[in-house]
């Protein structure tokens, strides 16, 4: 359990992090987005310890950030924004010093630095100076020192930046694989990341919390959500239909495109429409060329949470 | 293992893994040497003992050590690997001790690899070997005290060539309290306490002795305060800019 209570953070006259509160529990992905310069990358830094807050406290599994951050850097594994190392070392060589340093000893320190390599792909690269990987394997070095002792707590900063799409994929796929029993926060510009391994994402913007809730929940918060498009027949049956659906309960904004076949069907918002339309259509003896439901997209909502208005 | 042994094991080694340490080594050797023999007139005192060698280590470690020294942590703040350090469970003071401590030891290999000069003046002559290992040890302790200046600085900055240049300036104001010239401008007209608290923080005045064999107590305390007093202000001023 990871507590922050009312946490903020005065970089000289700039308050980078303005009384933050919230608390994660194991099982749970949470996802920091915000706009650069958010104040998710200092959160990230002030929950491994590595900057103090200007105000409040911060909790992990009950040991104080600041007064105890032995105990708690032992519990976190962390990925610092660009994922920095020891250019001049090899990958084995850094991963057996970070072992060392959290305490991994006999065949568990054999076992875990096999697993991380194995499941990083860092096999190829062991020997090589971490200076002359390329920027996906110096990620994939970073996050195997991370995850290395096991912790309970992960920190990712940009875990999937600079890796290409196969690799983006094996890293989710890590991310998802240890997150039934762990903490794990990640932060992101990518919003499709957030919606294929969070469980929760956090929406940040000048250093507050503006939205909080499942990504689902956050993207049907789009004004699109939920929207049916069809494609009718002919024109007549499109013109009936329109009339037709605007009798439903809850009615919905019907839009006819100029081509007189297409038509959408815009549902109040947070409310369903297709159920209903496909009565009205079983019951007409209908069938549209094209039927679809449009998802809101978390885009959208990030957007006009981020710039001020509600969605 | 401590924390502060498994980063003086990592540190050593990047030293190794780098041009770093042969350019390093090389250049003392050739310098100690060349000082000795050209300026020092070894061979032309005609004496069995290595004081024109130890004589020019106090301006040798005036360059070099700060050369060293700048890379400790402005290096990782510049790199961001200090995040990474400081987020890992070790104190603040493991890192410190971890990294002065490696590169003491690397100065130490440096020095230790000077022992030809040893060998030479032992097959010339018949030297007095302990006061030549009481200076060894005093040359050791001076390098160790100019390596905790040039630690400290070097967590101030982010910038390798700032801190190498303050080094410098830092170490040079510490070998030049005991210069007769500094020292005559003050005799004249500052009260004797003040002359002798300004000489007595002379790395020269408390080497000289070293350097002849002499070992005395005070000169050794007075080096491990120096080294002391400067790993606490690295300690502090890591704490107050790592994140900068």
């Amino acid at each position: 359990m990871i507590e922050t209570q009312s946490v903020s953070k005065r970089f000289g006259s700039l308050l980078a992090v303005d009384q933050l509160s919230f608390s994660v529990s194991p099982g749970e992905v949470l996802g920091f987005l915000g706009p650069n310069g958010a104040g998710k990358s200092t959160t990230m830094k002030m929950i491994t310890g590595f900057i103090a807050p200007s105000e409040g406290r911060i909790l992990v599994y009950g040991h104080d950030v600041e007064n105890d951050p032995i105990q708690c850097k032992r519990q976190i594994g962390y990925l610092p924004e660009g994922a920095p190392s020891y250019g001049e070392m090899n990958p084995l060589a850094f991963l057996e010093f970070i072992a060392d340093l959290r305490g991994l000893q006999g065949t568990i320190r054999r076992q875990r630095l096999d697993y991380v390599i194995d499941r990083l792909a860092l096999g190829s690269v062991l020997k090589q100076s971490i200076d002359t990987l390329s920027k996906g394997f110096k990620r994939r070095v970073g996050l195997a020192q991370a995850v290395l002792h096991d912790p309970r707590v992960l920190i990712l900063d940009e875990p999937t930046d600079g890796l290409d799409p196969n690799q983006k994929h094996e890293v989710r796929d890590l991310i998802r694989d240890m997150s039934s029993d762990k903490i794990i926060v990640i932060s992101t510009h990518i919003l499709e990341e957030v919606e294929a391994v969070c469980n929760r994402a956090m929406i940040i913007s000048r250093g507050k919390l503006l939205a909080d809730d499942t990504p689902a929940n956050l993207a049907a918060q789009s004004p699109g959500h939920n929207t049916v498009h069809l494609v009718m027949g002919n024109s007549s049956q499109a013109a009936e239909l329109a009339t037709e659906l605007e009798q439903l309960d809850p009615p919905p904004r019907v839009e006819r495109l100029e081509d007189g076949l297409s038509l959408k069907a815009i549902p109040p918002a947070g409310r369903e429409i297709l159920p209903q339309l496909q009565q009205v259509l079983v019951n007409k003896g209908w069938a549209p060329s094209q039927l679809f439901v449009e998802r809101g997209k978390l885009d959208d909502v990030f957007r006009s949470i981020t710039t001020g208005g509600r969605p | 293992m401590n924390a502060a042994m498994i980063l003086f094991r990592r540190e050593l080694r990047s030293y190794f893994a780098t041009p770093l340490a042969y350019v390093f080594i090389v250049i003392f050797l050739l310098l100690a040497g060349s000082f000795t023999f050209f300026l020092g007139g070894f061979y032309e005192r005609g004496q069995a003992d290595l004081l024109p060698f130890f004589s020019f280590h106090p301006w040798l470690y005036l360059f070099l050590v700060p050369a060293l020294s700048m890379r400790l942590w402005a290096e990782e703040r510049k790199s961001g690997s200090v995040e990474l350090l400081m987020t890992l469970p070790l104190t603040l003071l493991q890192a410190v001790l971890g990294k002065f401590l490696a590169a003491w030891a690397f100065t130490g290999i440096a020095l230790a690899l000077t022992f030809p000069m040893w060998l030479s003046v032992n097959y010339l002559g018949d030297p007095d070997n302990g006061a030549i290992l009481a200076a060894y040890l005093g040359s050791l302790l001076m390098a160790g005290a100019f390596l905790a200046i040039g630690a400290c600085i070097s967590a101030t900055t982010r910038n390798q060539v700032v801190a190498f240049i303050l080094t410098v300036v830092v170490c040079f104001g510490f070998l030049l309290s005991g210069f007769p010239l500094v020292l005559e401008l003050f005799r004249d007209w500052a009260p004797q306490l003040l002359v002798d608290t300004i000489a007595s923080f002379s790395f020269l005045t408390h080497f000289s002795s070293i350097s002849k064999g002499v070992i005395d107590l005070r000169d050794l305390l007075y080096f491990g305060a120096v080294i002391a007093a400067w790993l606490a202000a690295n300690v502090v001023v890591l704490d107050l800019k790592k994140a900068e």
